[in-house]
């Protein structure tokens, strides 16, 4: 339980554009496999950019990030898209699904690139995934035919393919209601404590927030409470 | 493996916006097709206007040219050697047209293994007496056998029989033009005037055609024997040697070599109709010119239209590789988009392009300056084809290229973070 998954040293970001504005300043924390860690704040406190960082989408900051002991600066853009292919899974507040696929395809796509099992496995384990979510009957329709909650579940079992090391969500319930809030917060709580999948995810609500394992909070670019 | 992912995702979005990839598909098709149609009709316009003269024209034709000799007597005279002398109004030697020899060179070209064929002929400048008028004229002496085989002799007699000119003794066939002005029905006698003043009857076996007025206003064939009767001149009389190459670029070189070897003028085809090739070569780079500019037109719709998909589908390319596609994957995907529509566009073009050639060519097209051509030619060089395929491939991928490397560039960060 003691393994890092992800060390953030020392990070900060600031936008140039009209003007310089630092929105991270010396973020230090890490986190260890099997955690389930919320992170929140007010709008604008840099929650969300904190996370484009570590998931290493956006490059541009100072300071050092590494995921599985791996510093992440050096690498290359394809080199970058092989981590977050393999060792991140994402969920949005918006799901993303690609409307020319069915949901059995979307939930490949992230498994057909890593290309580690044949076609058929990557449709098996599809299938587990989707089991797992309780939507394996909704597999062959398109998204667009799915509601709101059922949809945020296909996105997570897209997350869960390649059975990554961290998944990452950026205000996964904001979209949802009361229930399906509570039906992906169930959810995550199921994975945290049955697989021990490592879980870090930006909320505003704080409700979400007080269930899981660790809070952090943040103020203005800096971690106030952890 | 990886590829066929790629290519899945492309037919995926490719399909989603079916109609517009239609629309570009049709883009390039139109394009192929004029294209191969356009340089199709041109280059068969072309190889016939140039067929009208190059078909007939030997590819060296061997002559005696009559001019002054080299050598005047003072020249050669031991007194005034050494010295500058100036003769003025030199005239030419006493000499016949002739080719001296001719036997001997004739034999000598046909068994040169460069030369398909040799056709001796005779020129023969005539008047034709009509009432009290002289019209001025030419008869070419021609072996009718070979003149049918290396010039297609047969293909410009429009009326009459070919080869009543050898079987059928004092006969000739007339040009269309100097016929009708003769008013000589075929089987009529025509009486002409040699220009030593002697006047021959001939018997009218056919008319003949060549396309261009001036031509058959004038010319008229005649067998060599009667042209040799006609002029009062032996068996061996032979005033041109017209020479087919089997290789007609080797003419110039060929020429040189024989006017050295034979000791007579030769002229090749290249310098005799040097205007033909330009005129060819013009036509034939506007013809591309065009159908290059319809490619390239059919090149700019495909980029709108990935442009605007790039725009449609930017949430998926982010949410792509969000999940681990790289830029270089998508950068492929839409290549594959591009030439998935220039290849499917091009080979329809290519199809409709033969189509409409075939088309073109049942169209008929008579004109009385081309008794031979009863339809619009044709030209089916597969080359053309092949430029088709290359350069839709090639402007299509450009289409694509520039789109894509946009949208390679996408930062999934920007429109996940503007939602």
């Amino acid at each position: 339980m003691s393994k890092k998954i992800l060390i953030a040293n020392k990070i900060c970001k600031s936008f140039h554009d009209p003007i310089t504005v630092q929105v991270l300043n010396d973020i230090s924390f890490s986190v260890d496999k099997g955690e389930f860690i919320s992170v929140i704040g007010r709008s604008g406190c840099g929650k969300s950019t904190l996370l484009y960082i570590l998931s290493t989408m956006d490059t541009d900051y100072s300071g050092e990030l590494f995921i599985d002991g791996v510093l992440m600066r050096t690498k290359k853009e394809k080199e970058l898209a092989r981590v977050r292919n393999e060792k991140i899974g994402f969920v949005f507040q918006f799901h993303y699904l690609l409307n020319e696929f069915s949901v059995l395809q979307n939930v490949m796509l992230p498994g057909l690139k890593l290309n580690k099992y044949s076609k058929k496995e990557v449709e098996h384990r599809a299938y587990e995934k989707l089991k797992v979510l309780g939507i394996e009957n909704e597999a062959l329709k398109l998204p667009n035919q799915l509601s709101g909650g059922q949809k945020q579940r296909v996105a997570i079992a897209r997350a869960l393919i390649n059975d990554p090391l961290i998944i990452m969500g950026d205000e996964p319930t904001g979209n949802l209601d009361k229930k399906n809030s509570e039906v992906v917060f169930q959810i995550f709580k199921e994975l945290a404590n049955s697989f021990q999948q490592t879980l870090l995810i930006v909320t505003h609500d704080n409700e979400f927030a007080a269930r899981t394992n660790r809070i952090i909070e943040m103020e203005d670019g800096k971690i106030i409470n952890m | 493996m990886k590829y066929k992912l790629i290519a899945s995702i492309s037919k995926s979005l490719l399909f989603a916006r079916f109609k517009q990839t239609l629309v570009a598909a049709i883009g390039v098709t139109f394009s192929i097709t004029m294209f191969i149609t356009l340089l199709s009709f041109m280059s068969g316009l072309n190889d016939l206007l140039d067929g009208l003269i190059l078909n007939r024209t030997a590819h060296v034709r061997l002559y005696n040219e009559i001019k002054a000799s080299d050598q005047q007597p003072v020249d050669l005279s031991e007194k005034y050697k050494g010295h500058h002398n100036f003769v003025s109004s030199v005239k030419p030697r006493d000499e016949k047209a002739e080719i001296h020899n001719s036997g001997a060179i004739i034999h000598a070209l046909e068994t040169d293994n460069r030369v398909t064929g040799v056709a001796p002929k005779i020129m023969a400048q005539v008047f034709y007496n009509v009432g009290s008028i002289d019209l001025t004229g030419v008869i070419n002496g021609i072996d009718v056998d070979e003149e049918t085989r290396l010039f297609f002799f047969k293909n410009y007699v429009v009326e009459g029989n070919y080869i009543d000119l050898k079987n059928t003794p004092n006969s000739i066939i007339l040009g269309k033009g100097a016929a009708e002005k003769m008013m000589s029905a075929i089987g009529d006698i025509i009486q002409v005037t040699t220009s030593k003043g002697d006047r021959v009857q001939l018997k009218v076996v056919g008319y003949f055609q060549s396309g261009i007025q001036e031509i058959d206003k004038v010319q008229s064939y005649a067998s060599i024997s009667t042209t040799q009767k006609i002029l009062g001149q032996p068996n061996s009389y032979i005033t041109d040697i017209q020479v087919k190459l089997k290789n007609v670029l080797d003419a110039p070189m060929i020429a040189k070599e024989f006017q050295k070897k034979f000791n007579v003028e030769a002229v090749d085809i290249q310098t005799a109709n040097s205007q033909f090739e330009t005129g060819s070569s013009i036509r034939t780079l506007i013809s591309y010119a065009v159908g290059i500019t319809l490619l390239i037109v059919a090149g700019f719709g495909i980029y709108n239209i990935l442009n605007m998909m790039i725009y449609e589908k930017m949430d998926s390319i982010a949410i792509l590789k969000a999940t681990g596609f790289s830029g270089k994957d998508v950068n492929n995907i839409f290549i594959t988009i591009a030439l998935s529509i220039g290849i499917f566009g091009g080979a329809l073009g290519l199809l409709f392009g033969y189509g409409l050639c075939n088309i073109i060519e049942h169209i008929p097209f008579n004109t009385p300056s081309l008794p031979t051509v009863k339809t619009y030619p044709i030209n089916y060089n597969p080359k053309f084809y092949m430029i088709g395929t290359v350069f839709s491939i090639i402007t299509t991928y450009l289409a694509g290229y520039f789109p894509s490397r946009k949208a390679s560039k996408i930062d999934p960060v920007i429109i996940i973070r503007g939602k």
